[in-house]
């Protein structure tokens, strides 16, 4: 089982740990539903350092990425970051990831569970570029830094200027010596940051970043991965091995702004394809009526007959509603259709409703 | 942890207390950690007979949907209504304020069969 740099910090700051893809990683702290509430008012750090971090470089690094992403990446610009899908020849997906340029090379950030398959499916077509693959997940450490108070929190504590940086824009620098990237970026549905730091330095850090005992406003605090995924499920934002898999494709999914079909890449020929062909069936969101939770693998239902499935649900914190996102017919994928969720004992009456359910209220 | 010595417990996680011919039903803080944040809580209605080793309600957590056992029969009593709109009070104080279900009941006998306080503990440590 792997290790957080971050793994006795988390068991001194109270920590129920996991395995989660492999890796010992903490669930919560305090409680989840005081975790996302903190995150929705203030602001909260995540450990991501179970992510995937992968270097790209040479010559052939643009090529290469645009031949695997489903993104155009030939407009990035040194400094910025793009969400992609990296799908098989069938439009499938092999994982969501996030590319960034860099000055003398790119980089890849892709979830923890598909660290292998991605360094596997990269290394397989990459024999006709001119690059280097270099897994860095293991000497490097992420933190997530999400909520409306993340943004003047990161600037005090390393000042920077991140305000004028743009959503997906990174910058990069030295910090005491200590190297990190900071992208303006997350998965929470808040403003924020993603700063990838060496895995030697996060462990000073973090306790810098928290102020220690005599801090005492709790501005920011530690949050987990259950909070991280109830935050992410409000803001509509898909899950791989929920939303996402090899199942789908990406545009089924309802992430067809991130395929760019006007150019070539692996998976593009289906997913032209798929897109002349009307896909059948919808990524939507949808709300129960009561209290119970549509969990992963329910069935939905139109007049009793199956018309769909469940792939994540909960009880939404922010909007004290029952919520979820499943796959439907397309018939049935309108916003205002009366669906069921087959509970096991009982239906639920549910509707499908727009995406995303939360939206964070527009700043100046 | 502390268990409290006052009542007795289920393999399941379900704790029983019993005064004069009412059972208190709850579940313990092991289970309730286990479970995560608790959203919901399904009771039955008061008036309404359950049999023993039969599901008294449901339980929505974050993490999961669980079942609420008996192993007493009885009447229900009283539920708590608290946790209508106050479920974490059984992540807060589960062997208090958290408690579930009251049945008034005939037959003790099945407490023979559960755990006391310190076996429980074991129990659980072997789950950990």
């Amino acid at each position: 089982m792997h290790k957080s740099p971050l793994h006795d910090i988390h068991i001194e700051q109270g920590a129920k740990l996991i395995d989660f893809a492999g890796w010992h990683m903490p669930v919560h702290y305090r409680g989840i539903n005081e975790e996302h509430v903190h995150t929705r008012t203030k602001c909260s750090i995540f450990d991501v350092s179970h992510m995937g971090r992968i270097r790209i470089q040479g010559t052939g690094a643009q090529p290469f990425l645009q031949h695997i992403c489903t993104r155009d990446l030939d407009d990035t610009q040194v400094g910025q970051n793009k969400y992609s899908h990296i799908c098989n020849e069938q439009g499938g997906v092999i994982d969501d990831v996030i590319v960034g340029r860099y000055k003398k090379h790119w980089y890849v950030v892709c979830n923890a569970s598909n660290r292998e398959s991605v360094l596997e499916w990269m290394n397989r077509h990459c024999e006709s570029h001119a690059v280097k693959i270099v897994d860095e997940t293991f000497e490097t450490a992420m933190l997530a830094i999400q909520g409306p108070k993340a943004i003047g929190f990161v600037e005090d504590a390393f000042g920077l200027d991140i305000k004028s940086l743009k959503r997906y824009w990174a910058l990069t620098g030295s910090y005491f010596g200590m190297q990190y990237t900071i992208a303006r970026s997350g998965y929470t549905g808040e403003d924020g940051v993603e700063a990838i730091v060496p895995a030697s330095a996060v462990g000073l850090l973090v306790p810098l970043l928290l102020g220690g005992a005599d801090r005492e406003d709790n501005v920011c605090m530690l949050a987990g991965l259950a909070a991280r995924d109830t935050l992410r499920l409000e803001a509509g934002m898909p899950l791989y091995g929920h939303e996402l898999s090899l199942e789908w494709d990406s545009l089924t999914a309802g992430q067809g702004w991130c395929v760019d079909l006007s150019k070539d890449f692996i998976g593009a020929a289906a997913l032209r394809e798929i897109k002349a062909g009307q896909p059948t069936q919808k990524l939507v969101g949808l709300e129960l009526d009561g209290k119970r939770i549509a969990r992963e693998g329910y069935p939905i239902l139109k007049d009793s007959r199956p018309a769909g499935k469940i792939t994540s649900g909960t009880m939404s914190p922010t909007l004290g509603k029952s919520i979820a996102m499943g796959f439907v017919e397309t018939e049935f994928s309108e916003p205002g259709t009366e669906l069921e969720i087959d509970l096991g004992r009982k239906t639920n009456p549910a509707r499908v409703v727009p995406l995303p359910f939360y939206k964070r209220p527009k700043s100046n | 942890m502390s268990v409290p010595n006052d009542r007795k417990y289920a393999d399941s996680h379900e704790w029983f207390k019993l005064e004069g011919d009412v059972v208190t039903i709850g579940i313990t803080q092991f289970a309730a950690d286990e479970l995560t944040d608790i959203t919901y809580v399904d009771l039955p209605t008061v008036g309404g007979k359950v049999d023993a080793g039969k599901e008294l309600g449901e339980i929505e957590s974050v993490k999961a949907t669980s079942e609420l056992y008996t192993v007493v029969a009885g009447e229900v009593v009283e539920i708590n209504e608290e946790l209508g709109d106050a479920p974490e009070l059984v992540n807060d104080d589960p062997f208090s304020r958290g408690w579930m279900v009251k049945l008034k009941t005939s037959d003790v006998s099945p407490f023979d069969k559960l755990m006391d306080a310190a076996t429980y503990e074991k129990h659980c440590a072997t789950q950990t």
